[in-house]
């Protein structure tokens, strides 16, 4: 097994409703998409975003899109036009979730 | 009936690309034109200026693209939709008729969709029993009754469907899905009924890709923007839809841009929550029945789409003053950029606190060190520079105003190689926070009005 981190796995665009962020992964190609599925994980991305999202942290599946979609709840700083932080819509956040490591099968080619 | 129909996105939002709308008229063959005006707390800033002037309260920019545009779409017959209207269609209805005196443009019908406004009623709604509660944090609405500033009814693509059924040529509306703006042609066209679930669906999840414009269509496309090529000169994305339901979303040839599987794919995945339960006045789109196919150089097949009955009611978006905020930034070089940005944020505050001001939120980020991913960051030895972010947030205008004084004078009293205060004072500004309820639909009519010029 070796660590890859999974922005050379998969994409990602993030998005706001309210205080919520809603992250989007895909995987880069359909068979990634088993491997994302068992390894990013609702507790993977809690712990991952632990000293950003105050809230829960939900996981929704799209296989006719080899994708999924996190809910992340008080992660915006109250959201729209409360929130102070310079992104208070989240925009970066979908690379923040990229960062995130995972171990994967040393057969499997990536990159 | 058409074999099928194009529809342009030419604005994704209030303050969009402002060349979209005239590119997509003139690069290629468009049978609609559909224009997203509004934000979430637009329609606040549209109802104040209302009520200094009730000939206003719809988007002024809506004009300046109709004196570029109005010959074209008249003489190509291309419609347009909108929400532009505000909260006075009407009056956006009556600007628009000015300017067609004015072009020497002849035999115009628009239509208006209101109703959506239901800030007048509010009391005799809520005295009625119906409570308004906040669709997140459960509150009814009488916590913040007095300092409302506006209440929308979000209706959908049928009261649009309804005008063009009447024959206009250009719709305004007031608050609408985005959504529905790309579902009411096809509805219109083809006929599609209010059982018609999958087809509803089908236009839905059109409409969804269309709505942020040019980020179906390469911009914001993080698998490969390199890749991307000419956003310069980015098309914005086409949506070709067929009575069957499929549709096909491309961009007119010679644009920029791209559309690939992969964009559309970043888009259909954007400001979702559970993608079974899509929902909007019309339907319950799944948006894990979508299949797509790469059909071709920058089109890509959507198809397959599924849809449910939709639920009982229309979500309400309400805005509501709530206090003031201002935001500044300084910047600090090196060496020791972050220390010294640091010591600054340090002093700043300690000047607040000894003058005895306290706020419900101060917030300090360093852009170019962690403000994106904040302790997720790997964090950076050496920085060249650092900007210091500071907000600060309170229902006391005299804290805000304090804070903002606060600033610039960091330059001349705090650390040193400090610069980035161009801008002089922070602007001291009203924070208008978002209200989501929903309310029956038999409580809100949508009123649909046609007439020539």
């Amino acid at each position: 097994m070796k660590k890859v981190q999974l922005l050379k796995l998969a994409h990602a665009r993030s998005g706001d409703k309210g205080d919520t962020s809603n992250i989007g992964l895909i995987a880069r190609k359909p068979e990634y998409y088993p491997l994302l599925k068992e390894k990013v994980t609702i507790e993977v991305v809690r712990e991952h975003f632990a000293g950003i999202c105050r809230g829960k942290v939900e996981r929704f599946e799209l296989p006719n899109l080899h994708a999924l979609n996190f809910l992340l709840h008080g992660a915006l700083g109250g959201g729209g036009t409360v929130s102070l932080r310079n992104d208070a819509q989240g925009k970066t956040l979908s690379t923040a979730l990229l960062r995130l490591e995972i171990e994967i099968p040393d057969e499997l080619v990536t990159g | 009936m058409k074999e099928y129909i194009r529809i342009a996105s030419g604005q994704g939002y209030w303050g969009d690309l402002p060349q979209a709308p005239y590119w997509q008229v003139t690069k290629g063959p468009v049978d609609y034109l559909v224009m997203d005006y509004l934000a979430e707390v637009t329609m606040s800033i549209l109802q104040k200026q209302k009520s200094r002037d009730p000939k206003l309260g719809y988007a002024k920019d809506l004009l300046s693209v109709m004196e570029q545009i109005l010959p074209i779409i008249v003489e190509k017959n291309i419609k347009v939709i909108t929400n532009g209207g505000g909260v006075n269609p009407g009056s956006c209805r009556d600007a628009i008729f000015e300017l067609t005196k004015r072009l020497d443009v002849k035999g115009l019908k628009i239509g208006i969709v209101y109703g959506d406004d239901i800030f007048g009623r509010i009391d005799g709604l809520l005295n009625s029993g119906v409570d308004f509660k906040n669709m997140d944090t459960g509150e009814s609405l009488v916590a913040i009754r007095d300092r409302l500033q506006s209440a929308n009814v979000y209706f959908g693509a049928f009261p649009i469907a309804h005008a063009l059924n009447k024959g206009a040529q250009i719709v305004l509306t007031g608050r609408t899905t985005d959504t529905g703006l790309t579902l009411a042609p096809m509805i219109h066209e083809f006929g599609w009924g209010e059982s018609d679930y999958n087809k509803l669906a089908a236009g839905i999840v059109a409409g969804h890709i269309l709505e942020c414009g040019g980020q179906s269509s390469g911009g914001n496309y993080l698998k490969d923007w390199k890749s991307v090529p000419d956003l310069a000169r980015i098309g914005f994305p086409i949506a070709e839809a067929y009575p069957d339901g499929t549709v096909f979303i491309t961009k007119h040839n010679g644009t920029g841009g791209l559309v690939s599987v992969d964009t559309v794919k970043e888009q259909l995945v954007y400001e979702i929550g559970d993608p079974k339960e899509y929902i909007t006045p019309e339907v319950i789109a799944d948006f894990t029945s979508i299949r797509l196919d790469q059909g071709g150089e920058d089109r890509v097949k959507v198809f397959d789409m599924k849809g449910k009955p939709p639920t009982e009611y229309y979500k309400v978006s309400m805005a509501y003053s709530d206090g003031y905020y201002a935001v500044g930034t300084l910047t600090y070089g090196w060496p020791d950029a972050l220390e010294k940005a640091q010591s600054a944020d340090r002093i700043m505050r300690q000047r607040l606190d000894d003058l005895g001001f306290e706020y419900d939120e101060f917030k300090t980020e360093f852009l170019g060190y962690d403000s994106c991913h904040g302790p997720i960051s790997p964090k950076q030895a050496e920085l060249n520079e650092v900007v210091l972010r500071v907000a600060a947030r309170s229902k006391s205008f005299e804290a805000v105003d304090a804070f903002g004084r606060q600033l610039v004078p960091l330059v001349l009293t705090g650390p040193p190689t400090v610069t980035g205060f161009g801008s002089g004072r922070p602007k001291l500004q009203e924070v208008v926070a978002y209200w989501p309820a929903l309310i029956k639909k038999s409580l809100a009519e949508p009123k649909v009005e046609v007439i020539g010029n």
